[in-house]
């Protein structure tokens, strides 16, 4: 157990860009009632979006630079996708029953995934991203990774914008109202379309974010990458309780650990050596889910909304 | 009006598909004439052209390609043209099902090289036997392919008699690799990692077997998800279990990224695996690779005398991909095809016999030839007496030669 710090912080790591993924399914859901199943995809249109910039830049431009303009870029071609989207994928739906808009979702996902698999050249394999150079920080017996830094600064950062956004503005206050109620709401003078496209948008631009961490952890992205970060990130945001900003982020943690800790020390439970190791994590990760929901049904910090249909 | 328009679209539709089909038949027919009087044979080709091992598949497709040209070029077979027809399985065995039946459904297939992936082989031997059509793998290496499923227990029998391969196979490379981290590397203790799928986990297997038969430890073992690209809970595993080496049976895409977060957990040590993992792709997807090794079948296409005209002749036909690993065995397969039909039209007075696939997986089972790898000739399982094998190191960005032997049990 001597690594259990490191493993503690790996599953951290891997948690918070979760969160952040979650966080969009989180928002849309939270005022609009739809599972975003094509948001696995605007995470991954973000990662290409900030790879484009990075072949773009000439060659030897310092990460310094070029990482700013990447999250720029792949934050301006998620939030496109997803505001587009909206507009013309789920806004003529928005009155019809709710599986239809989940299905256009799924439908979506895999549009999207097919054309950047047809159109991006080279897409057709993984393409290179690039890493933060540079040795690893050592912080006693635990070692994090210089990509990794920029997933530990990012995500705190993204949350205390959110979290101020959404308490202290304008904008902010209408989503909450129309989260609450979206038909008073628009009766109160808001324009719930705007908001809508705002908890879009919103949920995109994190997207973009986790996706450029996700470039720099593993040194690649491909077409398919957002598939089973999408399921995971979905699963992160039922677990802090769909429709909670705060608990996606937990969410994400909680699944990060869990799939670390599962992975590191299942096996060397007495019995359970079948059922530990990297390939079960998946397994485990569901596990937990399902015991939440069985446990606390609304999610970690969910409320029960029983006044709602 | 909704209706109306409806209507023009469907016809639109109709038509539309209806020209296309007239166009196919119109291209078939140019086809067989262009050959004068002679008989236009297909050889199929079936890997893995998009996805993540494309860089594979499309050397093996461009090889055959190369081999089918010259051997029109030569009229190496009097009176019988051949072309090429390449389905994508994108390294599942569903659509290579698929393709296995639309290649079966052809008349004019006469033979197929593929697939790369032992998964998908396994789902196309059946359907290629029954239509007693030859399937040359240059690439599987999964033993139960050729040996039954029993092979491990002693008890060997072939399952397919249309299935072949120029690929040695685990039986051979999970061992060999073990030989060499013992007895060369003098690595005494490895953590052992396989992504489950036949290929990966039964070249685990074999490596395990000889590599603790010659006193070596391994002092973990893991299986991942061949998707997955989050390493780091295993990386900080390997480095906690003082391993020396990790041995990893699976492909490139999960193996390039595993290495890099094992050095970047600060484990500093050689991550070896078999032929899946050793394409330039593993290399560019892998920044810290360096000093990682792996084994493929046969001797380097490079190193080989005979392979000096195929390397030549690849670079002049000006394709876009590298041969990649297989490009040599995949170009001996479609030649293997080629003196099949030739040993066919010979013993039929020149010309095709009316039902000749039969008589190609015949005639494919007694072949003999120097290859670009060698000699080319299968045993009584469809599997190549070729035991060739060769270690490479990753050395300054490329995968370099490190040892080269023939395997001795």
């Amino acid at each position: 157990m001597h690594d259990l710090p490191q493993q503690l912080a790996n599953g951290l790591i891997l948690g918070a860009l979760y969160g952040l993924v979650a966080i969009g399914y989180t928002m849309v859901y939270g005022i609009v009632q739809l599972i975003n199943f094509a948001h696995g995809e605007i995470f991954m249109v973000g990662g290409f979006g900030a790879l484009t910039a990075y072949l773009a830049l000439p060659g030897g431009t310092t990460l310094w630079l070029a990482l700013p303009l990447m999250l720029i870029a792949g934050i301006l071609v998620s939030t496109l996708v997803a505001v587009g989207a909206e507009r013309f994928a789920y806004r003529p739906l928005r009155t019809a029953p709710r599986l239809a808009p989940l299905i256009t979702a799924i439908g979506l996902s895999i549009v999207l995934q097919q054309l950047v698999f047809s159109f991006y050249p080279d897409a057709k394999k993984a393409r290179v991203f690039p890493k933060i150079p540079g040795d690893p920080f050592h912080l006693a017996s635990i070692t994090i990774q210089r990509s990794d830094i920029f997933l530990i600064i990012a995500a705190p950062i993204c949350m205390l914008i959110l979290g101020w956004f959404v308490a202290r503005t304008r904008s902010g206050r209408a989503m909450q109202a129309t989260s609450q109620d979206p038909d008073t709401a628009k009766l109160m003078g808001i324009d719930t379309d705007r908001v809508i496209v705002m908890a879009f948008a919103i949920g995109a631009a994190f997207a973009a974010v986790a996706a450029v961490a996700y470039g720099l952890r593993t040194g690649q992205i491909d077409f398919r990458m957002g598939f089973i970060l999408g399921l995971k990130a979905f699963t992160a945001a039922v677990l802090g309780g769909i429709g909670n900003i705060y608990g996606a982020m937990l969410g994400g943690l909680a699944l990060g650990l869990a799939e670390g800790l599962a992975t590191a020390y299942i096996q060397h439970i007495p019995g359970m050596h079948l059922f530990g190791g990297g390939a079960w994590k998946d397994v485990w990760a569901f596990v937990l889910l399902i015991v939440v929901l069985l446990v606390r049904p609304q999610g970690l910090l969910g409320e029960r909304v029983a006044d709602r249909a | 009006m909704r209706h109306r328009s409806a209507l023009v679209v469907s016809i639109a539709v109709i038509g539309a598909l209806s020209l296309s089909a007239c166009g196919s038949r119109d291209e078939k027919k140019a086809g067989d004439t262009a050959g004068g009087a002679s008989t236009t044979v297909t050889i199929g080709v079936d890997a893995p052209l998009t996805g993540d091992l494309s860089a594979l598949g499309l050397g093996i497709k461009n090889s055959v390609d190369l081999a089918i040209k010259q051997a029109n070029e030569k009229n190496e077979v009097p009176g019988v043209k051949f072309q090429i027809k390449a389905l994508d399985d994108t390294a599942k065995p569903a659509p290579g099902q698929q393709n296995a039946t639309q290649l079966v459904a052809d008349n004019s297939v006469i033979g197929v090289v593929g697939p790369l992936n032992s998964s998908v082989a396994q789902s196309m031997q059946q359907i290629f036997n029954d239509a007693n059509l030859v399937e040359i793998s240059p690439a599987n290496t999964g033993v139960a392919l050729t040996q039954g499923e029993k092979w491990a227990t002693g008890t060997k029998a072939r399952p397919f008699k249309s299935y072949f391969r120029t690929a040695t196979t685990d039986a051979v490379q999970g061992p060999f690799a073990a030989q060499y981290l013992f007895k060369d590397a003098k690595k005494a203790k490895v953590f052992l990692i396989d992504d489950q799928k036949t290929y990966g986990a039964g070249l685990a297997a074999t490596f395990k077997g000889e590599y603790t038969k010659l006193g070596g430890t391994i002092v973990g073992e893991e299986h991942v998800n061949p998707d997955d690209r989050d390493f780091s809970a295993i990386a900080t595993k390997v480095k906690a279990s003082g391993a020396e080496a990790v041995y990893y049976g699976g492909e490139y895409p999960a193996a390039g990224p595993l290495s890099l977060q094992l050095k970047d957990a600060g484990a500093n040590i050689p991550l070896m695996g078999g032929d899946g993992i050793q394409s330039g792709d593993f290399i560019k997807l892998n920044p810290k690779s360096q000093g990682d090794l792996a084994t493929a079948v046969g001797l380097p296409v490079e190193a080989l005398p005979t392979a000096a005209k195929f390397i030549a002749d690849y670079k002049a036909a000006g394709y876009k991909d590298a041969y990649e690993t297989y490009g040599g065995y995949s170009y001996d397969s479609a030649w293997a095809i080629i003196q099949g039909v030739k040993a066919v039209v010979a013993a039929n007075g020149g010309k095709l016999p009316e039902k000749p696939r039969e008589k190609v997986v015949e005639a494919v089972q007694k072949i003999s030839f120097d290859g670009v790898t060698g000699k080319v000739s299968f045993d009584e399982f469809g599997d190549t007496t070729n035991k060739q094998l060769t270690v490479y190191a990753v050395k300054d960005g490329k995968w370099a030669v490190e040892k080269s032997g023939t395997f001795a049990g």
